[in-house]
């Protein structure tokens, strides 16, 4: 019973939320699209628009985790990785080629219309009926001095204490259609954001295109990250053991000769082994963290917090590993969001939380710093974003000027 | 005195016990595996174990659990654990107890064997050997302005280093080049400014500084 009142309270208080954002956040940001693109031929629009969408991408990715959060089903993420260097003309014409930004404006009007009703009503019939009875209690005397209608809730005219009963009766029956109904007209407005929000036709050929591109990213990613590590290993530890080498040759023969400068050579020699082996380990944390082969995300995550020159609190709750490969990029993914946050955000407390749920590994870090990160060009997070590509990884950034930033990560993975 | 060596790696763990051999240390066991590690540690009571981080069978950080565990049956057992990294998070563990006899150093450090076979001694005889690496790590998260370590002097600072690391008064001032009084004078200073009790125990004194290090901000 009570159990029951509390999962209608919930749910009720959800959809309140759900309907003031999907009409206010829906028609601010269809009408700042149309309004860009109308821009487009004066020129501004070219430079406004790709701001907008970003923001509508922002927008409906709050949304896809807020349906994830309440229970509904998860809603896959299909854009476009942007093209690396594009001009504004290409960059434009890139987001408006792309289905899931038509998707995305199809979904805000659907979003503003079906998608606020279905809200409304579950939160009117669980809230409305507070009015019925403030009205029985009293508040009637407020519109009437009782010999006339003075105010209508809903169908029942308010004419005095009596009518007044009537309306806190509807309220009570309200409330019995709320108890039943509520939960279900909430999962509803999810089922309908997650239909207008994913792709239906050809979701099989965009989802192919979308694995198409996050492989090439991802094989790009590594080809280079090879060549990276051949280079540092071919200028760095290689060649200081090459120097070694003929240290040790030059030391043997000068042993008999010259012992005082042997003796100098011998102790060059050992710097630059040592200097070799800080390359290597630079070299080896950067490939994979031993820390992380050895205990996991969670202390990995302890271990790079302990490194940073900002306080930062960690708490992790995971109940087993994720894959090695989950693991590596959730670890580089968040090492990044943490250095731009200690680079850029001037914070002076981080705090990060990892955790494990509905089969996703969800890492937020939050920042008390001065806001205003974004994914685009140029930024560490898009980086991040594409990392996360390749695993259907999600990036969501909140991060209102002044701050605080929060940014989320999700990756769908099993823990074992 | 008797050794329990653990490393893996035949390369490592052969020059190791010559190494030490070469030092007059009596090596006990040299083993390669964790389980191999307990069973030594339990049977013959070393006075002190060199301890890898990872070993085998699971080549995570089997040698460093089972370095703690021993510890935790028998408080103060001396472990000098080695590592190819060094963890801030790992070194905290080790001193978690705060019973002394704790040496966590790169496997790099034994290119200097007469630093490394102090360093071992002094484990042995209940000290601490932190890596230098450590202690930069420490002492870097705590050097911005308003922060006590501000308030050190670069000698003072340079001073806290080598006795974070463990280091004696005579050995740090060897190093630095200066008379034993010198370097107690700038102890007590340091020791001072940090708010910290003095105490004649070297021990307890390098506890004391690493705690006062590692205690967040």
């Amino acid at each position: 019973m009570a159990g029951r009142a509390a999962a209608v309270g919930k749910a009720g208080t959800r959809a309140l939320v759900l309907a003031a954002v999907s009409l206010a956040g829906s028609l601010t940001l269809l009408v700042a699209t149309l309004v860009s693109l109308l821009l487009v031929p004066l020129g501004v629009g070219v430079l406004t628009t790709p701001l907008v969408l970003t923001g509508v991408r922002m927008f409906a990715d709050r949304r896809r985790l807020l349906v994830l959060r309440w229970g509904g089903p998860p809603i896959p993420r299909e854009y476009r990785p942007p093209t690396a260097g594009a001009g504004p003309w290409r960059r434009l014409r890139d987001l408006l080629g792309d289905p899931a930004t038509r998707r995305d404006l199809r979904w805000l009007v659907v979003d503003m219309t079906a998608g606020f009703v279905t809200a409304l009503l579950p939160a009117a019939l669980l809230f409305y009926p507070l009015e019925g009875f403030a009205l029985a209690a009293g508040l009637w005397r407020v519109f009437t001095d009782g010999t006339h209608t003075g105010y209508w809730y809903a169908f029942v005219p308010v004419s005095g204490q009596a009518s007044a009963l009537t309306a806190a009766r509807l309220g009570l029956v309200f409330w019995v259609v709320a108890w039943f109904l509520t939960p279900a007209l909430l999962s509803a407005h999810l089922r309908l954001t997650r239909a207008a929000l994913a792709g239906r036709q050809g979701e099989l050929a965009e989802r192919v295109r979308v694995l198409t591109e996050t492989r090439r990213a991802a094989v790009d990613t590594s080809a280079a990250e090879l060549r990276r590590i051949e280079r540092d290993l071919h200028d760095g530890a290689q060649a200081r053991l090459v120097a070694l080498g003929m240290d040790l040759g030059t030391v043997e023969m000068l042993l008999d000769k010259d012992p005082a400068k042997a003796r100098e050579l011998l102790a060059q020699a050992r710097r630059n082994s040592a200097e070799a082996l800080n390359e290597l380990r630079a070299l080896v944390h950067g490939i994979h963290p031993p820390v992380l082969a050895e205990r996991g995300l969670g202390d990995a995550v302890r271990a790079l917090a302990l490194r940073l020159p900002v306080t930062t609190e960690v708490d992790v709750d995971l109940r087993g590993r994720a894959d090695a490969p989950v693991e590596s990029a959730a670890y580089f993914a968040l090492s990044e969001v943490l250095t731009n946050a200690v680079k850029h955000s001037g914070a002076d407390r981080i705090r990060v939380d990892v955790r494990h749920a509905d089969g996703s590994l969800r890492i937020a870090v939050t920042d008390d710093g001065t806001g205003g990160a974004v994914i685009g060009t140029g930024s560490g997070l898009t980086g991040v974003e594409r990392r996360l590509g390749t695993f259907d990884g999600v990036l969501a950034v909140h991060s209102p000027a002044g701050g605080p930033t929060r940014v989320t990560l999700e990756i769908p993975c099993a823990l074992s | 005195m008797r050794v329990v060596l653990a490393e893996d790696l035949f390369l490592l763990r052969d020059g190791l016990v010559r190494l030490l051999q070469a030092h007059d240390f009596e090596i006990a066991a040299a083993v390669a595996t964790g389980p191999e590690l307990a069973r030594a540690l339990a049977e013959l009571r070393p006075d002190v174990a060199l301890v890898d981080v990872r070993l085998p069978p699971t080549h995570t950080d089997e040698g460093l659990q089972c370095a703690l565990r021993a510890r935790r049956e028998r408080p103060g057992l001396p472990v000098l654990v080695l590592s190819q990294h060094v963890e801030q998070l790992y070194a905290r563990e080790l001193l978690a107890d705060g019973a002394g006899g704790v040496g966590y150093l790169l496997k790099d450090r034994v290119f200097d064997a007469a630093q490394f076979v102090d360093a071992v001694r002094r484990v042995a005889a209940g000290g601490t050997a932190m890596d230098p690496q450590v202690i930069q790590q420490l002492l870097a998260r705590r050097t911005g302005p308003d922060r006590p370590l501000s308030r050190l002097t670069p000698r003072e600072l340079e001073v806290l280093e080598l006795m974070a690391q463990g280091r004696s008064n005579t050995a740090i001032a060897t190093q630095l080049v200066v008379t034993e009084r010198a370097i107690a004078k700038h102890t007590s200073n340091i020791f001072a400014k940090l708010g910290l009790e003095v105490s004649d125990d070297d021990n307890r004194r390098v506890l004391a500084v690493l705690a006062h290090l590692d205690r967040d901000r």
